[in-house]
């Protein structure tokens, strides 16, 4: 049954969800730990399978859209289609791929009604998956929420001292948005060509892409999706969430946060923004890389300035979220396959920073950076792993941050020099921030707080080890991303051109 | 015709039973009998079997449209039976009396559902008003109930009186005299003087009933004095039955020139939205946000008026099934807490887990998250409102109102979950394990109309 391609993506969408209702039900915490990694590892089993299914080459039959379409509602013209191609495989195996290694690096962390916990973060998954799979616009738009919900849950549950009104920012902003765009959604919908004899119009995505729209529709339409979009990514005037919020919540949920929940808005970007307005793409497209210009710069000056180790990730995060919004708006094959890899390395690189930032918070106690000094005297392993994360995050040669910061910026430039030039103040900003962290963290001489810190277990090592092979892996190899991306990329050129 | 002479004969029933039933619990037996027959009966007429055979001279038409809302509302009125019938009995002596009320207000709403001309329209906001002022007043020795009863009753007594005077200019101003609403034609010109403001003058006495802005202002003050086992009732099969009466007077005389007046309705909608909405953010009392709250909803079933077209019909339906369903359960939740104030919920998920999971549902819904049955009924307003075309505003206004109302929601949930209670006392009293099976059986309702709307909506064309 699992050769059947037309079945993964039902598969990483349902494990998630119904383990997650499962979980609420087990009473005994250790349990409900070993069973929620159990169900992370049976979808990334699933994942890693179907990947072996991705090749359109070898498994012509498999090159169907309508993968998975049950009737859902008829007389709206919309079904409940799923299916993958090149960036849902890449999403969805970022997703499966990064939840064992959060669920294992937080593992020692004792929460209140543990059962909740890991079941809300199992039904954020499943939204997660659902948004990444989603071959019809009312589904889309179902789990965009979906996500939203449990997520909200906990924040606001087992976050930090301001965590209710901090989440219920990042609600409010990311409500009012998903709103406009349905607005959108029916707009777009109400203009799509019939599919079937049911229903005049059609959520389904081909005809999403098939929508007669003005010129001035799509300016208007373009802003309502956009916005949706760059609230969840978050692009530069609609970020003011994050930091505080990235503050506040409990490690593991601002891994999936800034790790994968981000990756939602760049993904609709890619699927649901360019390819359905692209004259609003191509009349628009200066303002909006500007914008993530001045989000790149801002931000990296603002993470320099920093002192608590979370809000110097969080802010790192805007800025890398900034340059593959400028990537996507250049709109050509070598920025739009650059951003395909960043998002798979940006995931990885921002939750092993995350994982990092977790022991240290673990083993001290504090995360104020002028406090922390001497770990690498005290747990020289961490201080290596850390450093390589780090020069991952710069975008290093080798690792896998340059590669697709390199793609972004030839992008770039093949779009606009100036805009280039400036984007690539990022790579020199991200050393200084992040080289800063890393002194003021781990070199220096112990003192009385850090005195106390031990080395890292063996466990801590072996997960940061995967996270380490996977950067060199992805920064010495990527050909198979960008093979899989490359059909994505090229038809959303043809809907742009 | 079955829903109307079983509901009035029941409520007679029911009055009389009053002098024979021993004890107190009995009448709510009768009660829930009542309404499934009554159910029963409703949707044995859809499948073409009546049991009344008596010529209406056309004054009443029974379609699709109305015996569906039927439906809902009698489902409905079962499921607050079943959640509130031992709180009626808390208001005070005369159960029966109480019982028999609500359905004289099911024979009006049944009556309001397939009118057909504009006396039968008089009549069934009438038999649907008189009952709620006295219910309003239910709670004889309380003075906020008395003050409630009595503003309700005079307000409602000038707003009648408005009506009255608009059916009597429309009625002198149409050519062929007629009270029959598929008679009055209008042509596409520009409407005569006369009729425009006998049009007016029905908007303003419908909007009163369905307290859209700005007339309503005495919504707030009678859902906050009236029992809240009553408000509850009357927020929801009163206001939607106010709606349907709207609905079908403007879908059938007026909808020829909708564009005359599309204008009015779309700034009603505008004020509705925003008054209810605003308002009920700085609401300390949860009964007095969710009266505020039932304004902003009206707001949005206005949309059903002002886009007219069948999505909008589709969308009434479905709006009206998932505000009534979750507005019933949040209002039961309600009457068993203690504090009626948002800090009365302070800690509600550690003392009662099911009663704070089960509002939570109702509240998402209420927001209109998806997966609950006020996604689905958003969006179908939305979606007519946007297929109508004309004034998209409308439109971004009340997606951003549809956020505002996510503060005043989330509130009560942030105060179950995240807070701790001041004290160690119950929050909520009197809770037991039916309660709470019933409560889950409305989320489990709730979710489904979510998923699949089509099980509501589908009848209509049935």
């Amino acid at each position: 049954m699992l050769g059947n391609y037309y079945t993964f993506s039902e598969l990483l969408l349902w494990i998630p969800l119904l383990t997650g209702i499962i979980a609420f039900f087990i009473k005994n915490n250790k349990t409900v730990k070993i069973f929620a990694l159990f169900s992370s590892l049976l979808t990334l089993a699933v994942s890693i399978i179907s990947l072996f299914y991705s090749d359109v080459a070898h498994h012509p039959e498999y090159l169907n859209d309508t993968n998975v379409s049950y009737v859902w509602m008829p007389y709206i013209g919309s079904s409940f289609s799923v299916g993958l191609d090149g960036m849902g495989f890449i999403l969805t195996f970022l997703t499966a791929f990064t939840y064992p290694l959060i669920f294992s690096s937080t593992r020692y962390r004792e929460y209140s009604n543990a059962n909740v916990y890991y079941g809300l973060l199992l039904l954020t998954q499943a939204g997660l998956m659902g948004v990444f799979v989603a071959m019809d616009a009312l589904v889309f738009y179902f789990f965009w929420e979906l996500a939203l919900i449990p997520m909200y849950f906990l924040c606001s549950r087992w976050g930090g001292e301001f965590r209710i009104r901090v989440t219920f920012k990042f609600f409010v902003y990311t409500f009012v948005s998903s709103l406009l765009m349905l607005i959108g959604i029916i707009y777009v919908y109400l203009h799509t060509p019939a599919v079937t004899t049911f229903s005049d119009h059609s959520f389904y995505l081909k005809s999403f892409y098939n929508a007669s729209l003005t010129a001035s529709e799509q300016n208007g339409l373009f802003w309502l999706f956009f916005l949706a979009f760059a609230v969840k990514m978050p692009i530069f005037p609609f970020h003011s969430w994050q930091p505080d919020l990235y503050e506040q919540s409990p490690n593991s949920s601002v891994m999936v946060l800034s790790g994968l929940m981000v990756k939602m808005g760049i993904f609709g970007m890619i699927r649901w923004l360019l390819p359905i307005f692209p004259d609003g793409v191509v009349k628009y497209q200066s303002f909006a890389m500007i914008l993530c210009i001045i989000g790149i710069i801002y931000a990296s000056c603002i993470a320099y300035v920093q002192s608590d180790l979370k809000r110097i990730v969080a802010w790192s995060s805007i800025a890398h979220i900034g340059l593959m919004g400028a990537a996507i708006f250049a709109a050509n094959n070598t920025s739009l396959q650059g951003v395909m890899l960043e998002l798979l390395n940006h995931g990885i690189n921002i939750i092993a920073l995350w994982i990092v930032v977790d022991i240290i918070e673990n083993k001290t106690g504090i995360r104020k950076i002028s406090e922390l000094g001497g770990l690498a005297i005290k747990s020289p392993a961490l201080a290596i792993f850390f450093l390589i994360i780090v020069l991952a995050n710069i975008a290093l040669p080798l690792t896998n941050g340059f590669v697709s910061e390199f793609l972004m910026f030839t992008g770039l430039f093949e779009y606009n020099k100036w805009m280039a030039a400036f984007a690539c103040l990022s790579v020199i900003l991200s050393a200084v921030y992040m080289l800063n962290m890393m002194q003021k963290v781990f070199f220096g001489a112990t003192n009385s707080i850090t005195e106390k810190a031990t080395a890292i277990s063996t466990a801590q090592k072996f997960i940061l080890s995967i996270i380490v092979l996977a950067i060199f892996f992805l920064g010495i190899y990527p050909q198979p991303v960008l093979h899989l991306s490359q059909d994505t990329v090229t038809m959303i050129l043809q809907k742009l051109k | 015709m079955n829903a109307i002479i079983i509901s009035a004969i029941w409520g007679v029933i029911m009055m009389f039973g009053g002098v024979f039933f021993r004890k107190i619990s009995m009448p709510k037996y009768w009660a829930v009998a009542g309404i499934i027959i009554l159910l029963t009966a409703n949707i044995l007429e859809f499948v073409g079997i009546s049991f009344f055979k008596i010529d209406t001279k056309g004054m009443l038409h029974f379609d699709n449209f109305g015996l569906q809302f039927n439906t809902i509302t009698f489902f409905c009125t079962l499921l607050y039976f079943l959640l509130n019938g031992k709180e009626i009995e808390k208001v005070g002596e005369n159960v029966s009396e109480y019982f028999a009320l609500i359905f004289f207000i099911l024979c009006g709403v049944s009556i309001a559902s397939s009118f057909n001309t504009l006396l039968m329209l008089f009549l069934g906001i009438e038999i649907m008003s008189i009952p709620s002022y006295i219910l309003t007043g239910a709670d004889k020795r309380n003075l906020k109930s008395n003050e409630a009863s009595l503003k309700y009753f005079l307000m409602g007594a000038f707003s009648t009186g408005l009506m009255l005077m608009g059916i009597a200019l429309i009625y002198g101003g149409n050519s062929l005299g007629s009270f029959y609403i598929n008679i009055i034609e209008l042509g596409t010109g520009q409407m005569p003087v006369m009729i425009a403001a006998g049009l007016v003058l029905l908007v303003v006495a419908l909007s009163f009933k369905v307290s859209a802005a700005p007339f309503h202002f005495w919504a707030a003050d009678v859902y906050d004095g009236a029992p809240t086992v009553f408000t509850s009732f009357m927020a929801t099969i009163v206001k939607i039955a106010g709606f349907i009466a709207f609905i079908r007077l403007f879908k059938v005389s007026f909808g020829i020139i909708q564009h005359q007046w599309q204008m009015l309705i779309a700034l009603i909608t505008a004020t509705t939205l925003l008054i209810g909405n605003l308002t009920a953010v700085f609401q300390q009392s949860v009964k007095r946000m969710l009266a505020y709250s039932s304004i902003a909803h009206a707001g949005f079933m206005m949309f059903a008026l002002f886009a007219l077209n069948d999505t909008a019909k589709e969308g009434l339906i479905l709006y009206a099934l998932a505000y009534s369903v979750a507005t019933i359960g949040m209002f039961a939740v309600l009457v068993k807490m203690n504090d009626y104030t948002i800090e009365g919920f302070n800690g509600l998920y550690k003392s009662q887990p099911v009663l704070a999971c089960t509002a939570t549902i109702f509240l998402l819904s209420l927001t209109g998250i998806p997966l609950t049955a006020g996604f689905a009924a958003k969006f179908y307003m939305l979606l007519a409102a946007v297929k109508d075309g004309h004034q998209i505003w409308l439109v971004i206004l009340a997606v951003i109102c549809a956020a505002i109302s996510a503060i005043y929601y989330f509130r009560i949930i942030q105060a179950m979950y995240f807070k701790e209670a001041s004290h160690d006392a119950n929050n909520a009293t009197d809770v037991t394990d039916g309660f709470k099976y019933l409560l889950i059986i409305v989320v489990v309702i709730i979710i489904i109309i979510g998923i699949l709307p089509s099980l509501a909506i589908d009848w209509l064309y049935y």
